[in-house]
């Protein structure tokens, strides 16, 4: 009994420790092209199960944290630490494992134009060639959470702009990755499907304890994502609820980059309210 | 001075990229599906441009050597003259210029399209090297199927050169065939094969480090698959006369 108790007390006092470490964390990333510095000293950090929308305009830098969070291009200077780990001078190898704890949605889909929609989606567990009835069975899991199961035949140039960003995203999720990466995934959709991919988002955050990353100049996606919070009815129907007196949503902050450095961090009610001329320019749309 | 560094920074990144793939063929993973379609598409799908390729080069050999010959009085040395122009040199140059045409511009622009349409961030976000699952399967299938096209377009450029001297100049197929058998040495027939597996190791690292090294968009994509073309035709046309040279150096003494 005694022993049970002490079992239990490390196990949860272990997962307390790992709930506190960073999912993501940034130190003084330094990054220039050429002589462009594109960030100058990012400092941040996205808790377990936190979503961290990254504003600013196009060709600030915002795409770059990502590419960099995956070891796709390597920073000058400054620390990129995930779950802890400094990954900062990891090499393609060491990269391997720490990319499978993460999924990437790119901004237009980047399917693969050869594979179809189930190929897509069953890229990593080919390449880990895993068993294909557990390959197919996770495949369609995937594609009914984006609700594009009856695409799993058709090739990638069949699909609209939309089912492309949302075959990425079933594609980005499978293996269920503690962190997940959104690179502008709204960019060029209509208002409807926009608010699909946030849902998506939305739920990613709430019911399965994702961090993520969510990169975008719109401030529509600011909106839901800040406002709306999903859960599950008595029905087991998903639904998605304003925040307000009964919830108020703590698990979504921004950050808004400008001209390489962190302008702003903290929730959008606080972003409203910041007297910065740039932040107020682009509240406004002008 | 700027196109000097440049240089430099070219030969630095294909070094690398020679490098990746050694390491890819040597550690794995493999990928030898892609290596067999790889094959396929660079092989199987070129010998149609290769049977004409072969054929027509034989029989204007024939066309243009015959009178030269006959003029000299050694019109029946025609098999002999064609044999070891197109084994030697015809056959490996003209294959391996018309492979960097057709299939150093394809995969150029296959893997340029896939840096701009962020696909090979995709495949390496995926935990997937793009050298070992796109660029070993693809040189390595080159490297196998080239000699084979080049034997393929050697044999063809004969039969071309015979048909032609029949029905031009009514020269026999059987002395045709057998001056060309005297024609032929050992170290004609060691050259012309050797020389196409460096082709196809030239136009393969060519080509993809020009695909994957593409920027700027889709303008981009035509930029590199044009650049892939010319360098990869440049360096054969470079490589053969030394690989010439050391094969005469090193078979005929």
């Amino acid at each position: 009994m005694k022993k049970n108790l002490e079992k239990n007390f490390e196990t949860g006092l272990s997962e307390g420790i790992e709930r506190v470490i960073p999912a993501i964390e940034f130190r003084d990333v330094h990054l220039s092209f050429d002589d462009k510095k594109i960030l100058n000293g990012i400092n941040f950090r996205v808790r377990r199960g936190e979503t961290k929308l990254v504003l600013g305009r196009s060709g600030g830098g915002k795409s770059t944290i990502i590419r960099l969070l995956l070891g796709l291009i390597k920073p000058d200077s400054g620390e990129i630490l995930v779950d802890g780990e400094d990954i900062t001078n990891y090499n393609e190898t060491q990269m391997m494992p720490i990319r499978e704890k993460m999924g990437m949605v790119f901004q237009e889909g980047a399917l693969f134009d050869s594979l179809s929609v189930y190929e897509n989606v069953a890229y990593r567990l080919h390449e880990q060639n895993i068993d294909e009835e557990q390959v197919e069975f996770e495949v369609r899991r995937m594609l009914q959470f984006v609700d594009l199961e009856d695409a799993i035949d058709k090739m990638p140039s069949e699909l609209s702009g939309g089912m492309r960003r949302r075959v990425g995203i079933a594609r980005a999720l499978v293996g269920d990755p503690k962190i997940v990466l959104f690179d502008e995934p709204t960019a060029g959709l209509d208002p409807p499907t926009a608010r699909t991919i946030c849902e998506l988002a939305i739920k990613l955050r709430d019911l399965e304890d994702v961090s993520s990353i969510f990169v975008t100049h719109e401030m529509q996606n600011l909106t839901y994502l800040c406002s709306e919070y999903a859960t599950v009815s008595s029905e087991g129907e998903l639904i998605f609820e304003q925040e307000g007196e009964k919830l108020c949503l703590i698990n979504t902050e921004i950050i808004m980059l400008n001209q390489g450095k962190v302008i702003f961090s903290g929730k959008d009610e606080e972003l409203k309210k910041a007297e910065d001329p740039y932040i107020k320019r682009f509240l406004r749309g002008r | 001075m700027k196109s000097l560094l440049k240089f430099i920074f070219e030969l630095q990144e294909i070094s690398y990229l020679i490098a990746r793939i050694i390491s890819g063929i040597v550690k794995g993973p493999r990928y030898f599906p892609e290596i067999l379609k790889q094959m396929d598409l660079i092989g199987v799908q070129s010998v149609a441009i290769i049977l004409l390729t072969g054929f027509f080069t034989g029989g204007v050999l024939t066309l243009q050597g015959y009178p030269l010959l006959a003029y000299y009085g050694g019109q029946s040395q025609t098999g002999m003259f064609v044999a070891t122009t197109m084994i030697r040199e015809l056959g490996p140059v003209l294959s391996a210029l018309m492979i960097a045409g057709k299939v150093g511009s394809s995969i150029s622009a296959e893997l340029g399209s896939m840096v701009v349409s962020q696909q090979i961030d995709a495949m390496r976000a995926l935990g997937t090297d793009p050298v070992r699952k796109l660029v070993t399967p693809r040189v390595i299938a080159l490297v196998l199927t080239l000699p084979l096209l080049v034997i393929i377009a050697d044999m063809v450029g004969l039969v071309g050169a015979a048909f032609i001297g029949k029905q031009l100049f009514g020269l026999d197929y059987n002395a045709f065939m057998s001056t060309a058998r005297v024609g032929i040495e050992i170290q004609d027939l060691i050259g012309g094969v050797t020389k196409p597996f460096f082709f196809g190791l030239i136009i393969g690292i060519i080509s993809c480090h020009k695909g994957l090294s593409t920027t700027g968009g889709t303008v981009g994509v035509g930029r590199s698959t044009t650049n892939a073309v010319v360098l990869s035709s440049i360096v054969v046309i470079i490589a053969d006369f030394f690989l010439s040279r050391v094969i005469q150096v090193l078979l005929k003494q």
